[in-house]
């Protein structure tokens, strides 16, 4: 087996890969949230003076990567890679948000696990010495991915109780082999998993399964306790999907329910903000690591984290045509 | 995963977790606005009829009418507000198709007057129109022969 690689989903980084800066910018109701707090800038309008949603989404893209160009003290010619991804058709808000930026870039995409998997590869990127700094970024736009993906804004419909919100946010960390933050440790790559679920409105059922297989397959590939991680976080499984990822471990022998949370629970206001199951999107744990979670690692106030961000990878062609949603989640290990 | 749950059994262990719509809500909610649109559209009958509006006319007016104010409504960011609430109750209405034609419009302004607003005007209309027109023409074919 290739030296790295340490099981069948899992590679352990060697060199250090660090998270020298994170930056998140979130839409205003993802600013009205419990989180707000944590966010480096909060928009005032979904439109932030663009005359489209893709438009402003892209202008989320753009305006957090150079925050976190900023932050880390660098110059774009100090970025060897931009790899990064959305959710509108063809990653036009990452193809269109970085077009000036002339850094070399890769495009991904992993429907809302893309902020885990672009810190994977940008991880491994590193590791293997083909870059000394890679920054790692994805957004979603609530108004955009409605327009994609549902209906009108303006339609009058009513939301069935298991839909979540999508976030209005774009977050981006800057990896660098150099410097100070928390370490990534190791990488568990999920398995695209189809538990053959089909109601596009229920998307937290449909990606529990693929959290709790990435995340057995991170410990039995690691060895790793899960007492060792303070917080052992999902996605956007919301509030429906995180309770059945938490039983489906629980049933497969591993419990964690104490140090378990999800970014699509966490980022709203459930009882007050009207969103259902909770937040959703590319956007939502990319902005809860970039604020939240860096954050809580610069103090110490969270030392050891599983970061597993969950992907449903539909079309509105695949639900149309009836086929149910497969799913993936990717974990990444982050240390101080 | 596929140790403890098949597909067939995890469906059904989500439909047994899921929340549930609350139906007797969402009913008193659509019967009440849905009520109230109607009684709205009586309301303009009545007063054009006492105008002298020839019965008529005063029904086609009242539709005319109503669809402007789904419309206006739509445009001023209100009636997805409405629908909301309301579900059903401001969807079946003539306002509320007013309301599947102008939402698209708006959205999809975007991509230009062709291929954004005279393109996708009727996504979400058109399956209603199709299969409202076809099914009239079927039983007016219908009534036709029946006469014989």
């Amino acid at each position: 087996m290739a030296e790295k690689r340490i099981g069948r989903q899992t590679i352990k980084i060697q060199n250090p890969v660090r998270i020298v800066s994170a930056a998140g910018i979130v839409g205003p109701k993802e600013g009205q949230g419990p989180l707000r707090h944590y966010f480096d800038e909060i928009i005032e309008d979904e439109l932030w003076g663009e005359k489209s949603w893709e438009k402003a989404e892209s202008k989320l893209q753009r305006e957090t990567f150079a925050k976190a160009l900023n932050k880390a003290g660098m110059s774009t010619g100090e970025v060897d890679y931009v790899i990064a991804g959305d959710l509108l058709n063809q990653c036009i808000a990452s193809n269109f948000g970085l077009r000036e930026s002339m850094i070399p870039f890769f495009g991904v995409f992993g429907a809302c696990s893309t902020m885990a998997e672009s810190m994977s590869l940008g991880s491994m990127i590193i590791d293997g010495g083909f870059a000394d700094n890679v920054a790692c970024l994805t957004s979603s736009h609530f108004c955009a991915a409605e327009k994609q993906f549902r209906f009108p804004l303006e339609l009058g419909s009513q939301r069935p109780p298991t839909s979540q919100w999508t976030v209005t946010g774009s977050g981006c960390v800057m990896l660098s082999n150099k410097g100070t933050g928390p370490c990534i440790t190791h990488v568990t790559t999920g398995k695209i998993i189809d538990m053959g679920i089909k109601d596009a409105n229920n998307m937290g059922s449909a990606m529990a399964p693929a959290a709790a297989d990435t995340i057995i397959g991170h410990f039995y590939d690691t060895g790793i306790a899960p007492e060792s991680y303070d917080l052992i976080i999902t996605g956007d499984l919301g509030r429906l999907g995180k309770n059945i990822c938490d039983e489906l471990l629980r049933r497969q022998g591993l419990e964690i329910s104490d140090r378990y949370n999800d970014c699509g629970a966490m980022i709203f206001d459930m009882e007050r903000q009207d969103i259902h199951c909770g937040g959703s999107g590319c956007g939502c744990s990319a902005v809860v690591l970039a604020g939240f979670i860096y954050q809580k690692m610069q103090k110490g106030e969270l030392k050891n984290v599983l970061f597993v961000a969950t992907g449903a990878l539909l079309s509105p062609t695949s639900t149309q045509q009836g086929e149910s949603i497969p799913c993936i989640a990717h974990a990444v290990s982050i240390r101080i | 995963m596929k140790a403890i749950f098949t597909k067939d059994e995890y469906v059904r262990y989500v439909e047994q977790k899921a929340p549930k719509s609350k139906v007797m809500k969402n009913i008193l909610r659509a019967f009440l606005v849905g009520g109230v649109i109607c009684a709205g559209g009586q309301l303009i009958t009545n007063w054009l009829k006492a105008r002298g509006v020839p019965a008529e006319n005063a029904a086609n007016l009242t539709a005319l009418i109503l669809v402007c104010v789904g419309a206006l409504f739509t445009g001023l960011n209100i009636y997805d507000e409405i629908g909301r609430f309301a579900g059903a109750g401001s969807i079946v209405p003539i306002t509320g198709f007013a309301n599947s034609i102008v939402s698209p419009a708006m959205e999809f302004r975007s991509e230009g007057f062709i291929t954004g607003v005279g393109a996708r005007m009727f996504v979400i209309a058109g399956p209603v129109l199709v299969y409202g027109i076809s099914a009239s023409v079927i039983a007016g074919i219908i009534y036709y022969l029946l006469r014989f």
